[in-house]
């Protein structure tokens, strides 16, 4: 018998509406509320043994309070899964789902599954970190959202076999899977095929879908410089030769900086590229071709710039998943911003 | 990554060699490279040769994080 425990607001845990929001976090042993419909959906092997219930302005004014709390309900109790919610468009209850499911993840390593409606802020929090389904509007919605996380939970618990975030009905996370498909069109008849219906005016559906275009806005000019201080970046691979950070080639999810400040160039045979998107003899022959720390260097000496950061920052970008690039790329800005860089010049192979 | 290294609020300019890439992800200064496997330098070339695209195109990377610009731009390159 494998065991479940959800996460519920005061107002879907029976406690009361809005005036009792600030309802701190319990735990009860057994079913309350959808944990009932809960348990009848996961069927005979899965049993939800425990509802936890916190106000969702708690949770909102004092998350760390709550989430800490409700941890230590959790320690020493033994579950399989964690659910929450279904949260439907309730913005700070989806929130709260999002948060306390994010926790309860890292802290025992568990599968976490909650659903949310698209137009739920939590879904764009959290959609990366962990199942959100696909939720209704409101709660008349309950028992068909309550189904679908009852379902996939029982394909984690079990290890059944997992479709694309689509077929499943939650929310991509942005993480790509090698799949075989059934039955088996080669790579080159697929795509072939899509170009005929492009051509022909049908619709068709990326295999690689581009996200929406999010611009962010427009950093200022560097108004001086001469008096700047530029760091390098890329996303091409150029690792010292023993790779010391152990960056993967493709579908990378580390990075690495290194230290160049008494280098006026990159040379051969001791820096290479490990990107494994294209062929690395030019790169390691002369690693200046991806990361030109010898014009930059050049620039430097002619009091073009004001000086160079000390360190260049380096991953690999084929394969990698906006999501992963996006979280490499926030990490590499506390760094620099730790340093004082002005500007950076990324490349991108 | 540059978009992170944008809203964080320092200056970024992308060199691409797939610049309709950088510009659906997001990038808002862009300068194009010559190629995926040598971005700033043309090993069928002569070293000089390279060394002079090298210098020109960071250049003019460099021209682009002193314009204020009001839209995604790509800066033009002469070599």
């Amino acid at each position: 018998m494998k065991k479940a425990i959800l996460y519920l607001n005061q107002f879907f845990g029976q406690v009361g509406g809005e005036e009792v929001a600030d309802h701190a976090p319990e735990i009860r042993e057994g079913l309350v509320g959808p944990a009932m419909a809960l348990d009848k959906a996961l069927g005979n092997d899965v049993q939800v043994t425990h509802t936890i219930i916190c106000g969702d302005n708690f949770m909102g004014s004092r998350q760390e309070e709550a989430v800490d709390t409700i941890l230590g309900f959790l320690n020493g109790l033994e579950f399989d899964i964690f659910f929450a919610g279904p949260a439907f468009r309730a913005g700070r209850y989806g929130a709260a789902c999002g948060h306390i499911c994010k926790a309860v993840k890292e802290k025992f390593g568990v599968p976490v599954v909650t659903s949310m409606n698209d137009e739920n802020p939590g879904v764009q929090m959290f959609r990366s970190e962990m199942y959100i389904f696909e939720g209704g509007k409101s709660a008349a919605a309950m028992r068909k959202d309550v189904g679908k996380m009852a379902k996939f939970g029982v394909k984690l618990l079990f290890g059944e076999e997992l479709l694309s975030a689509s077929e499943e009905g939650y929310y991509g996370r942005g993480i790509r899977h090698q799949k075989w498909l059934n039955p088996e069109v080669p790579a080159v008849d697929r795509v072939i095929d899509m170009l005929l219906k492009k051509v022909r005016g049908e619709e068709f559906i990326s295999e690689l879908p581009m996200p929406e275009l999010d611009l962010v806005p427009i950093a200022p000019a560097i108004k001086d410089l001469s008096k700047a201080k530029i760091a390098i970046a890329t996303t091409g691979g150029i690792v010292p030769l023993d790779n010391p950070d152990r960056i993967q080639s493709a579908s990378a999810t580390r990075w690495g900086k290194y230290e160049v400040s008494k280098l006026d160039s990159l040379s051969g045979g001791v820096y290479k590229t490990i990107h494994a998107g294209f062929d690395p003899a030019a790169a390691d022959a002369n690693p200046n071709v991806i990361v030109p720390l010898d014009a930059l260097r050049a620039y430097e000496k002619e009091g073009r710039i004001g000086s160079i950061h000390d360190y260049f920052y380096t991953t690999v970008g084929t394969g990698t998943t906006q999501a992963e690039a996006a979280r490499m790329g926030i990490e590499m800005v506390e760094d620099m911003k730790a340093a004082g860089v002005d500007a950076v010049i990324l490349t991108s192979t | 990554m540059v978009k992170e290294i944008e809203k964080a609020g320092i200056t970024v300019v992308q060199m691409a060699n797939l610049i309709p890439v950088a510009k659906t992800v997001g990038s808002n200064r862009m300068v194009p490279t010559i190629s995926i496997p040598y971005p700033l330098g043309d090993p069928n070339t002569s070293q000089e040769e390279q060394w002079k695209l090298r210098y020109h195109r960071v250049g003019i990377a460099l021209d682009s994080l002193e314009t204020e610009i009001k839209e995604q731009t790509v800066f033009k390159v002469k070599i």
